[in-house]
């Protein structure tokens, strides 16, 4: 296994509501190796773009950023003054966002929305480096030479989504988070744009963090997986042993309705809801749910145990060889 | 065969630019579609953003009115119903729109969407009685009817406001559902339990139901014929076991084959899309809307546009590959959609 590039360390949000804490991220652990690609699943709500913006130190009041470490390249992020995580963000960790596509300015070129992330981080750069940094990004994630002197507007959703990837990695960061980066577009252009993702990424030398829901896109695409659940990691393993083995009760619902071409009129949901984070339940966050929930798991919280090398799992049920 | 619902050859035009502009959009372009009365059927519409899936449901659903063509309903045109028809057009076709957030009245408690629906069509003679049909409806679709009543909506989950919107439809007793991507907004966990309850109502409650997606995944585990539309055209039709294992167009292979599976074994190892997607030239006044972007295009796909062929006896596909097959009449167009 590679070095470790990013190590996230007990790390919990809470967001103060009029209604309580919402207790959005429970002390999640977990690491990032160079080059590789992590995908973090959950349903909404899950807490998982809490942790890419807790990673950034992007949350916003009334969140706040209640404990543990985030160590990128052994320095703790969530120590640094606000003016270092500022020249942090982008050139050594960057985020690309959900629905970043539709934040790009519609009255500004794409090159100098782009160069304004450039300028931002060194005053020093001249225009013509700028534009041949530009140039250099666009061949990068497959993007004709017009695009940046074009209006967001000339541009399709997926090329849109390409010029936010352009810009999420024009500082050459080492960590790179990609919220839902494919949610609203079409299957055809969500393969194109993890494929430019995915070339991206080993040009680069990046690690990237997918943040989804899509089990999908996730088989196809990382290395490992993450499972949320309610705020909380249930699952952390390698892509290929999860899907043929997953050992936690969610991980295995979640694996076992995913819709196929193999089966037809097969539907299986997963019964109940989804955890309040307000007022979650006792215990084990999942057992509510959970079609083996046992008695410990109302009372006691599961510690998240390495069970097998590589594979994380916070569950009663695989503690002492019991199944 | 007799047909419930049909759409014969309908195309719908919108004026594109200002209201002095003479530019046209071609939103839907000579569709066909049957629902059989005879049995409850399953159809998907499946197309991306843009193919005119939604405006293929708002005909059907009567919302506008076609530019050509024909929409029928029990062998009547649309907008030549008179009143008593036209209601009970209304409560034997219902929809089911995308998203469950913006279908509710936030001021209201879910009790009213459905309470009002029992009452403008007088279904219940007294309050006991509209309360059981109300029950009886949310505990079809798998709601507890003890935690779901008395609730606004902000207080449920998406999974569950779209349940309540399945058994608000479910409700009326219709005979056929337009479901409009009634899953693309809700989490991946609960997907399942509203394609499990639309699926319940067709197999136990004989509603036939017109799956609209962009999710060939779930078309194919839900549905039994297929009608595949790209920029307003119908490329291919017919049964779905055929179209998704065996496609035809090249627009139905690209996709299928960009279904992101589920299983990390099978990874698409170096097949990167040949073709540059963006260079699209929108809306071409002649030849095939697909042609920039297909891999087999020939010089004739871009003088004129394909008509559908009849590929397979209930199977019918708009690609000059499938030249030498005969031309589909429209009758046989309908029949592979139903």
């Amino acid at each position: 296994m590679n070095a470790e590039v990013l190590q996230v360390r007990n790390l919990r949000v809470r967001y103060y509501t009029t209604r309580g804490a919402v207790k959005a991220v429970e002390g999640v652990t977990f690491s990032l190796y160079q080059g590789e690609k992590l995908g973090l699943v959950g349903e909404s709500g899950s807490g998982k773009s809490t942790i890419a913006l807790a990673l950034m130190r992007m949350i916003k009041a009334p969140g706040r950023i209640e404990g543990g470490q985030v160590l990128l390249g052994g320095m703790d992020l969530l120590k640094l003054s606000e003016e270092q995580m500022r020249l942090a963000r982008l050139a050594r960790i960057a985020l690309i966002p959900q629905g970043a596509m539709n934040s790009l300015n519609p009255v500004m070129r794409v090159k100098h929305q782009i160069a304004d992330a450039i300028f931002a981080h060194d005053g020093s750069i001249s225009g013509r480096d700028a534009d041949l940094r530009i140039a250099e990004l666009m061949d990068w994630v497959g993007l004709r030479k017009e695009v940046p002197n074009m209006y967001p507007h000339e541009l399709s959703g997926g090329m849109k989504q390409r010029v936010c990837i352009a810009m999420g990695i024009c500082l050459k960061p080492q960590v790179v988070l990609a919220d839902e980066p494919t949610s609203a577009l079409d299957v055809v252009v969500q393969r194109q744009v993890m494929d430019t993702l995915e070339s991206v990424q080993a040009q680069l030398g990046a690690a990237v963090i997918l943040v989804g829901h899509d089990m999908g896109v996730m088989a196809q695409f990382v290395d490992r997986i993450a499972v949320m659940y309610a705020g909380t990691l249930m699952e952390v393993g390698p892509i290929e042993q999860v899907f043929e083995e997953p050992l936690h009760p969610y991980t295995q619902l979640l694996i076992a309705t995913l819709p196929s071409l193999e089966a037809k009129s097969a539907f299986r949901g997963i019964p109940g809801i989804p955890a309040s984070l307000l007022d979650p339940p006792t215990g084990c966050t999942f057992h509510p749910r959970c079609p083996r929930a046992e008695g410990i798991c109302r009372t006691d919280v599961p510690a998240s145990r390495e069970l097998r090398p590589g594979r994380w799992v916070a569950c009663h049920l695989q503690n002492g060889g019991r199944k | 065969m007799t047909a419930l619902l049909e759409a014969r050859g309908v195309s719908k035009t919108f004026n594109a630019g200002g209201f002095f502009s003479k530019k046209q959009l071609v939103a839907l372009d000579n569709a066909s579609l049957v629902i059989d009365a005879d049995r409850p059927s399953i159809t998907a519409i499946a197309g991306e953003s843009g193919s005119g899936k939604t405006t293929l449901a708002r005909l059907i659903l009567g919302i506008i009115q076609p530019s050509a063509g024909q929409m029928l309903y029990k062998g009547k045109e649309l907008d030549k119903m008179d009143g008593a028809e036209r209601r009970s057009f209304r409560r034997e076709v219902q929809a089911i729109f995308q998203d469950p957030f913006e279908v509710y009245n936030p001021f209201y408690k879910v009790d009213h969407t459905l309470v009002l629906s029992v009452e403008k069509f007088g279904l219940a003679k007294s309050r006991a009685e509209a309360r059981d049909l109300i029950e009886n409806a949310l505990r079809t679709v798998g709601l507890r009817p003890e935690e779901t009543l008395g609730r606004y909506p902000h207080q449920l989950s998406g999974g569950q406001r779209q349940r309540v919107m399945v058994a608000r439809a479910f409700l009326l007793k219709p005979r056929v559902i337009v479901a409009d991507e009634p899953v693309s907004m809700v989490d991946a966990s609960l997907r399942a339990t509203i394609l499990e309850s639309l699926l319940k109502l067709n197999q136990e409650l004989g509603v036939s139901l017109v799956y609209i997606t962009h999710d060939l995944t779930t078309a194919y585990q839900l549905s039994g014929s297929i009608l595949m539309l790209y920029q307003g055209s119908v490329v291919e039709v017919g049964d779905v076991e055929r179209v998704i294992k065996d496609p035809q167009h090249p627009y139905t292979r690209l996709l299928v084959g960009s279904i992101p599976l589920p299983n990390p074994k099978l990874r698409r190892s170096g097949d990167k899309l040949r073709v540059t997607l963006d260079e699209v030239s929108a809306n071409l006044s002649e030849g095939c809307r697909f042609a920039d972007r297909c891999p087999y295009v020939t010089a004739i796909c871009r003088e004129s546009s394909p008509r559908l062929y009849l590929t397979e006896p209930r199977r019918a596909t708009a690609c000059y590959l499938f030249k030498d097959s005969p031309t589909a009449t429209s009758e046989e167009v309908s029949r592979a959609s139903a």
